[in-house]
């Protein structure tokens, strides 16, 4: 596949400035995303997974350019939208759209199902053929909402009703892009379930493009065909969802793994787990070089002077690492190489 | 009689809008150096029981009914001021979010200290050097100096670590956790797990985790309660739940859940509805508007409530379904659709 990348990120960075004092002097910067690159093809799902603190919501707002980037660019269908401004921004919210985490804060409790997701039309100024009514009950059943509740309040709903309307809101102008920002994580179990078949059944339909924003690395493997990881605001490995979560390359990227509990009594005795001491530094004082040495195993004195560079190491399976695991002989990263320049697929 | 016994626990809160039946009739037996696992969806009742043990809804509007014996000694109908005596000395609770359960005006310190000085007649000296212990104990680096930071000066991780250390400072015979790792990052999350394994074994606690996540009360659990609408749905040792699951719910927990020791599925198996309100809880059996096996039990499911009974060997189960049916469902109809094909 040779066909341009639906979204394409280059070396995009986000610092926050930290002030002191009554002349707000800058005192420091927060290095939310520092230097991230990476691409998304039409069709497929790309899942961001890290720790809080890792600046994985930054760069869901970056795409969609809720916040504005401080370096780096930001090319979505060929233009470069990193600096563009509000207003030329406008057509393009049609198409890059937003699910958030929380399905209780991100919907206005004084307006109604129907204004709610059809606000976009009205926002946009567009109209359609049977009416705004008409088109908004019909996202409302492609979600799997009766189209009857359309003049009742979110607070009507429940946790998992209330995602779903997020979602038809989300797709009221069939956008091409959909960035979730942890779209499952506040719902049950049983909910959970039902909303990723939902998205997942969305995607097949109506041809959506998504990047989701997830901790839970089991729904991430479960959603995905690309995973990236990161950590303190880079990306340390990024792989197809095989290759990621099967021989995976990056020491963090294996520790997240072992973490995650096994839902299966007998196998918790026999585990050989990595278990990382202590919490994710902070960002306002990443670590030098590489930024995981004070907590990996494997730091040598290397890790604490150059910054590994992201690698391909194996066909689509990137790592950023001087001494990766399960990595085919032969593409000795030991030795700093050229940074590979684009990802291959 | 066990270390801790529930017997027919009612906690009932009477609203405006009706009687929220949070806790509908539970009862289980827990003994010291064992853990429970308690796990359900919002809802389900699971964090009232845990106040409801801890004498937390004595003095409110609940009504409770009901036995709750610890050690051999009843407390649905001991006094406020006697519960009190029993809290943080013979039972302590650890809750989810540290930094609302800590008081941000005073330090860690300061905190164990009073909590432990309460119950101990000790000068502030020797409290303050059983704090050091503690918090060393579970694994906060610095304990002398640590002593003296405010819970906002520690991280999320260090946090859960200093409210294990001041649940267990008073050396507790029965410890609560009530989603004790849902507020941290999943790599510090395994540090907590690990933390709270090897802690109840050198205290020989009797330990209850409540939780939504199945892979937690996999990790931590040697007996697991499904709660559903208030009641207990099915009981057993973490074999039986996890791999001879009997109850629908627990079949529909299961397959809801991606899991990373497995293939990956095509689709995953969610339960239909959503959970009930605990003021009009469906009738009959609470589970059946959900269950996809309702129409198998003939109407019945609709308008009885099931018993809880034992299937085999301690293993409890609340539906109308036949053990060989059930069975039969499990092995034929749901285990081979949660492994991959």
């Amino acid at each position: 596949m040779n066909e341009e990348p639906l979204l394409s990120v280059q070396g995009l960075e986000k610092h926050f400035p930290v002030t002191k004092g009554l002349l707000k002097r800058q005192v420091g910067a927060v290095r939310a995303v520092d230097g991230i690159s990476f691409d998304v093809m039409k069709g497929e799902t790309l899942g961001l997974v890290g720790e809080s603190g890792c600046g994985k919501t930054t760069t869901g707002r970056l795409i969609t350019r809720l916040i504005e980037p401080t370096g780096g660019t930001i090319v979505f269908e060929g233009n470069d939208i990193s600096h563009m401004s509000q207003g030329r921004l406008r057509p393009l919210r049609r198409d890059v759209q937003m699910i958030f985490q929380d399905p209780y804060s991100s919907l206005n409790p004084r307006h109604t199902v129907g204004a709610i997701v059809g606000a976009p039309f009205r926002i946009q100024g567009i109209k359609t053929e049977q009416g705004t009514k008409k088109a908004v009950q019909e996202i409302l059943e492609l979600v799997g909402l009766n189209p009857e509740h359309y003049n009742r309040y979110p607070h009507e709903f429940s946790g998992g009703q209330r995602q779903r309307i997020g979602i038809a809101r989300t797709l009221a102008l069939k956008p091409k892009l959909i960035i979730a920002d942890e779209p499952v994580s506040a719902l049950d179990v049983s909910i959970q379930a039902q909303v990723v078949n939902l998205l997942e059944d969305l995607q097949s339909e109506l041809d959506l493009t998504y990047v989701v924003i997830a901790h839970d690395l089991s729904v991430v493997r479960h959603i995905s065909d690309r995973v990236a990881v990161m950590y303190l605001g880079k990306i340390v490995e990024i792989a197809d969802r095989k290759g990621l979560y099967e021989a995976p390359m990056h020491p963090y990227t294996n520790a997240l793994l072992s973490a995650v509990p096994i839902p299966d009594p007998k196998r918790r005795k026999e585990r050989d787990r990595i278990r990382l001491q202590g919490d994710v530094p902070s960002p306002l004082n990443p670590p030098p070089a590489c930024r995981f040495h004070t907590r990996c195993w494997k730091a040598q004195d290397i890790c604490r002077q150059v910054e590994p560079p992201l690698l391909t190491l194996a066909p689509g399976h990137q790592a950023a690492c001087h001494f990766p695991e399960n990595a085919p002989s032969g593409s000795a990263a030991a030795a700093p190489q050229e940074p590979a320049a684009a990802p291959a697929d | 009689m066990s270390f801790l016994e529930l017997k027919d626990l009612r906690i009932h809160f009477p609203t405006d809008d009706g009687l929220v039946k949070s806790v509908d009739g539970l009862s289980f037996s827990l003994e010291r150096g064992r853990t429970l696992g308690i796990v359900g969806e919002s809802g389900s009742g699971k964090s009232v029981t845990s106040l409801g043990i801890l004498g937390l809804h004595k003095g409110g509007r609940a009504r409770i009914s009901g036995e709750i014996w610890l050690d051999g000694e009843e407390l649905v109908g001991a006094s406020q001021e006697h519960v009190r005596g029993l809290r943080g000395k013979k039972m302590a609770m650890i809750f989810q979010d540290p930094l609302s359960a800590m008081h941000p005006f005073y330090t860690v310190g300061e905190q164990i200290i009073e909590a432990y000085r309460i119950h101990n007649d000790v000068s502030k000296k020797v409290a303050r050097k059983h704090a050091v212990d503690m918090l060393g104990r579970v694994g906060i680096p610095q304990p002398e100096r640590r002593v003296d930071s405010y819970p906002h000066e520690f991280s999320g991780g260090m946090r859960q670590r200093a409210m294990i250390a001041m649940a267990l400072s008073c050396d507790p015979e029965l410890l609560i956790a009530d989603e004790p790792t849902t507020a941290l990052d999943v790599t510090v999350q395994a540090q907590i797990l690990d933390l709270m394994r090897d802690l109840q074994r050198d205290f020989n606690a009797a330990l209850i985790v409540i939780t939504h996540d199945l892979g937690v009360v996999a990790e931590l659990s040697d007996d697991i309660l499904v709660m559903y609408g208030g009641k207990c749905v099915e009981y057993g040792t973490s074999e039986d739940i996890f791999e001879r699951p009997e109850h629908p719910y627990t079949w529909g927990l299961l397959g809801s859940m991606p899991r990373l020791d497995r293939e990956p599925t095509e689709r995953l198996l969610p339960i239909k509805g959503s959970p009930p309100s605990l003021i009009n809880v469906p009738s009959g059996c609470a589970f059946h508007p959900r269950c996809a096996f309702e129409e198998r039990t003939a109407g019945r499911a609709k308008t009885e409530v099931p018993e809880l009974l034992e299937t085999e060997g301690g293993h409890l189960v609340r539906c109308h379904l036949t053990r060989e049916r059930r069975r039969a469902i499990w092995e034929n109809e749901i285990k081979p659709n949660l492994e991959a094909s």
